[in-house]
């Protein structure tokens, strides 16, 4: 198990290195550079400063190796829009995503599971009315179905405050409980859009693995020993019909992470994800490199916990 | 004559499909005698794997027991038992075991667990209890170092060893009568030696009934003690064994026996039955057999023969019972003319 | 020749009796009628096209009514009108994107699996960077470095970065056939490696690809939509759909309408295309893929299914 997580590493960390790689060459495609457009205006020898100085004039190898170094150190760079280390404003703004990510990924599975499991076993009406609300849930553009909740929930009744990760400026006046209060009101809707809008898929996979695995073998063995439908359902068909779904994990997060982009922004939640659409707005190379980044390493080792996962379910793939 | 432990009489399961209603038991009745074992033979579609499924009551839809299909198991009617109660017969006082021991076993629990789960699932024992009886069984069956194979996965073992694992299974709970369903046919010729006498020895030991089901007559001469043979859905001879190897009666099991390569008789040419086994939405009319029949005549195209004695324990469902002398008669079967 | 035109009938038979695939089937045919006529139809009825600000200042921001069925945006455009052409582009875009995809991973996935080695390690080593970023980030990356874009580099960089999942489809299936015996033979018969690409290869590959694509429309018209309601995506007075988000985002709660329209466009767009997806993958039979062929194609498929934002 340990060379298994040993080898894994380290393939994370090559394609870590690909993906910075990838980043390099793909934003440096893009034309323009950081100084032709920039929020502050600028004068030109400024820019012809600015650009001289971080190494823009020089060719692409030089630029690349530079680049590599860099990251090695771990300084990606500095934002002039925001003014600060681009590994600050990401130390900052990666909590608030994964705090979000995270539970809406958790929520998703397991109602997205219990929903998949209970349509196999359930066909007929249910599973058909089931499949068609999915189905439609998820058919729907994110960022509209997160703008259609923050105006129902937030607008039209105002039950839920209307974005942001706390009431803004009241929140440092508030007693501890009351704060703790104020970010869990602020987090529920973000979290119940960004739940819906990816149990969908979830939900598709599970009953597919499940009808995958109910008509097997060992479920027609299990039968004539007398086991009961449920025992049946949950101890042999679903712990089978995990496997599949742990390496879906593997292969759904980087389209979870871009759903949760849409999220960010219609919810103004300061997270990767806004970090990201700013960036991008005031040119900021270096900080959308960063994002970048940052997004591919959280699915490379998202990755790699989904394998492990894997192994520690499915005896087959242990060797 | 004590019971017998098995009486089956007027079985029939069909499936409703989109393409008719495929009549796989077509009115099958027999005993099976505490002790004794039975082999039940016939090609692939003759509705032999059927009638062990619904013995079992194992039958999901688009299938279903006909009504008035009587299975009398122990003294007791299974073939309308309610299915809680019928999950206490399975695997306790019932069981069977299957065909592929490849995909007979879940692959993510040890052979252990899935052996003591049938103890655990019976409220036969605690954790430890059904583990420990488990691994007995193991070495029952023969199974080297139990201890330590109890704790593996299917997958580390081979495929003769999951079969001997899905006979211990069957037998922890010492069922009175086992359905054993081709147990032997996907494993290789010296394994398959290998099970049928650990089948005959667990007999022995605990006294449980057989069912063997095969289409190898070459099994059954070994095994049973009689022998049942089915073809289109229906019985069409039983006997006991020797008796049908040297007297064979009905033309479906001389073809069967024909086909069969026997060391001793060189021939240039094995026989085949001509023709291939109807599919069951479309039984003939008449004798189910009769268009593949080298001594069919118009009886028997019209007249759906019944069961006829031929003595001592031995039944067959053809015409020649009562018109012997058309068995000189012989000629090319229907289909081939 | 007459087993081909049976066997075609009846799997169109099949499929349409997939639960929804009929109604999908009609709505992708409606769909393309107003798309390709659609807007000239329109602006031959109304008298203006989709970009035309009618400088009326009681039609900026009206709410729907019989002259305008669909209301107007902030700055007096017809609102049906640019809904409609909305989808024209919006299906350009996706099917001209998806095309592109699938060419660029049918040619990478192709040389990866035939040629082997270190060189397939390689390559398959790439495609694990490109499949680590989320397509969302990239797309708004690249996307917004350019400013507004031309539609045809929009569609460019769409389908420029679909096509990792297919090359790992196509890769599996070569290797499979590379190994199987009948490619030797058709080596031994002195077949080029590109014809046998070309006529072993395809045929086994196209039942997912088919999948793939119809399930990519609809992922690719979400994405494009995405990216323009985050700004990143089609030019200024190009009426996307999610362009005509963007317009109306200011006001949000107020004008419903600009925000309802083009988002109910979107959604019965993918949702047909969703669902005749689905009924194409269930009557090409993917149980196939998973009993005949090798755990890594059945992986590869399932990882070829188009992820919605992925």
């Amino acid at each position: 198990m340990r060379r298994r997580l040993a080898a894994r590493l380290g393939q994370s960390i090559v394609v870590t290195f690909i993906v910075a790689t990838i980043s390099f060459f793909a934003i440096r495609a893009a034309p323009g550079d950081p100084f032709s457009y920039s929020a502050k205006p600028l004068s030109q020898s400024l820019r012809e400063q600015l650009r001289r100085e971080s190494g823009y004039d020089r060719p692409m190898a030089e630029q690349y190796l530079r680049y590599l170094r860099k990251i090695a150190r771990g300084d990606l760079g500095y934002s002039f829009n925001k003014g600060e280390y681009v590994t600050t404003a990401l130390a900052q703004a990666l909590p608030r995503t994964l705090l979000l990510a995270g539970i809406a990924l958790v929520l998703s599975f397991v109602i997205g599971i219990a929903l998949g499991v209970t349509q196999a076993t359930r066909a007929g009406w249910f599973d058909r009315m089931t499949s068609t609300v999915i189905l439609i849930f998820y058919s729907v553009p994110d960022f509209w179905g997160a703008m259609i909740m923050l105006t129902i929930f937030a607008s039209w009744w105002r039950l839920f405050p209307p974005g942001d990760i706390v009431t803004p400026v009241m929140h440092d006046y508030m007693p501890a409980w009351k704060a703790f209060a104020d970010r869990v009101w602020h987090l529920i809707l973000p979290v119940a859009s960004l739940t819906l809008l990816s149990l969908a898929g979830i939900a598709r996979y599970q009953r597919a693995a499940m009808l995958d695995v109910l008509p097997s073998d060992f479920i027609r063995t299990a039968r004539a020993k007398g086991v009961s439908e449920r025992g049946l359902v949950w101890r042999h068909a679903f712990r089978n019909a995990l496997t599949p779904m742990v390496t879906i994990l593997g292969l759904t997060l980087p389209a979870f992470l871009g759903g949760l982009v849409f999220i960010e922004r219609v919810f103004t939640w300061p997270g990767i994800g806004s970090l990201a659409a700013e960036a991008i707005e005031g040119r900021d190379y270096d900080l959308v490199t960063g994002t970048v980044i940052v997004g591919a390493i959280l699915v490379v080792f998202g990755n790699l916990l989904a394998d492990l996962l894997h192994a520690a379910i499915d005896p087959r793939v242990r060797e | 004559m004590a019971d017998p432990l098995l009486s089956v009489r007027d079985l029939r399961t069909f499936f409703y499909t989109e393409n008719g209603v495929a009549r796989s038991v077509d009115g099958v009745s027999f005993d099976i005698s505490a002790g004794e074992t039975v082999g039940l033979v016939g090609e692939s579609g003759c509705g032999k794997s059927v009638t062990a499924l619904s013995l079992m009551r194992l039958i999901r839809p688009p299938g279903r027991i006909e009504p008035g299909s009587q299975i009398k198991f122990d003294g007791l009617d299974i073939a309308a038992l309610d299915e809680k109660s019928m999950r206490e017969i399975r695997g306790a006082r019932l069981a069977m075991v299957f065909q592929e021991p490849m995909t007979a076993l879940n692959p993510v629990f040890t052979v252990g667990d899935q052996i003591a789960e049938v103890v655990r699932v019976h409220h036969a024992g605690s954790k430890k209890e059904a583990w420990d009886r488990a691994v007995k069984m193991l070495e029952t069956v023969g199974i080297p170092s139990p201890a330590q194979r109890a704790n593996e996965y299917p997958h580390q073992l081979s495929g003769g060893m999951r079969q001997r694992v899905v006979i211990a299974m069957a037998l922890i709970m010492n069922p009175a009568l086992v359905i054993a369903d081709e147990p032997t046919t996907a494993l290789d010729v010296t394994i398959q030696a290998q099970i049928l006498e650990l089948l005959r020895d667990l007999q022995q030991k605990f006294g449980t009934s057989i069912l063997l089901i095969t289409h190898d007559l070459g099994v059954v001469a070994e095994t049973a003690s009689r022998v049942i043979v089915m073809y289109g859905g229906e019985i069409v001879e039983e006997a006991p064994v020797s008796d049908l190897f040297a007297r064979a009666h009905h033309p479906y099991t001389e073809g069967l026996l024909n086909a069969m390569p026997q060391v001793g008789h060189e021939r240039e040419r094995l026989e085949t039955i001509p023709g291939s086994v109807p599919p069951p939405t479309k039984w003939p009319q008449g004798c189910r057999f009769h268009d593949r029949c080298p001594y069919a005549w118009d009886r028997c195209a019209t007249e759906h023969p019944p069961l006829y004695q031929i003595g001592g324990g031995h039944v067959s469902r053809c015409h020649l019972a009562v018109e012997p002398e058309r068995r000189a008669q012989k000629h090319e079967p229907m289909v081939v003319a | 020749m007459a087993d081909t035109t049976t066997a075609s009938r009846s799997f169109v038979r099949r499929l349409l009796r997939q639960p929804g695939a009929r109604w999908s089937v009609i709505a992708i045919a409606l769909l393309v009628v107003v798309a390709v006529f659609g807007p000239s139809v329109l602006r031959h009825i109304q008298g203006y096209g989709p970009n035309d600000q009618l400088q009326i200042v009681q039609l900026k921001n009206a709410p729907p009514s019989w002259a305008h069925p669909f209301g107007t945006d902030r700055l007096g455009r017809d609102l049906l009108s640019r809904v409609v052409t909305g989808a024209q582009i919006s299906l350009a875009i996706s099917v001209v994107a998806v095309a592109l995809s699938i060419t660029v991973g049918t040619a990478y996935g192709l040389v990866s699996g035939y040629a082997g080695g270190w060189v397939d390690a390689v390559m398959m080593r790439i495609l694990d960077g490109f499949l680590a970023i989320p397509r969302v980030l990239l797309l708004i990356a690249l996307a917004t470095m350019a400013d507004r874009m031309p539609l045809w580099k929009l569609v460019l960089l769409i389908g420029g970065t679909g096509w990792f999942g297919v090359s790992r489809l196509i890769r599996a299936e070569t290797i499979v056939l590379r190994r199987s015996t009948f490619i030797e033979s058709a080596h031994a018969l002195g077949a080029s490696m590109t014809r046998t690409m070309w006529r072993h290869v395809l045929p086994n590959v196209l039942t997912p690809v088919i999948v793939f694509a119809t399930l990519s429309v609809g992922n690719v018209i979400l994405l494009e939509s995405g990216l323009s309601y985050l700004g990143a995506g089609t030019k200024i007075p190009t009426a996307s759909w999610g362009a005509i988000f963007n317009d109306g985002m200011g006001s949000a709660g107020d004008v419903w309408w600009v925000l309802l329209f083009p988002g109910l466009a979107i959604l019965i767009t993918v949702l047909a295309f969703n669902v005749l997806g689905d009924a194409l993958r269930d009557v090409l039979d993917p149980r196939h893929l998973h009993a005949s062929h090798t755990p890594q194609i059945a992986e590869a498929a399932t990882s070829a299914t188009p992820e919605k934002n992925g």
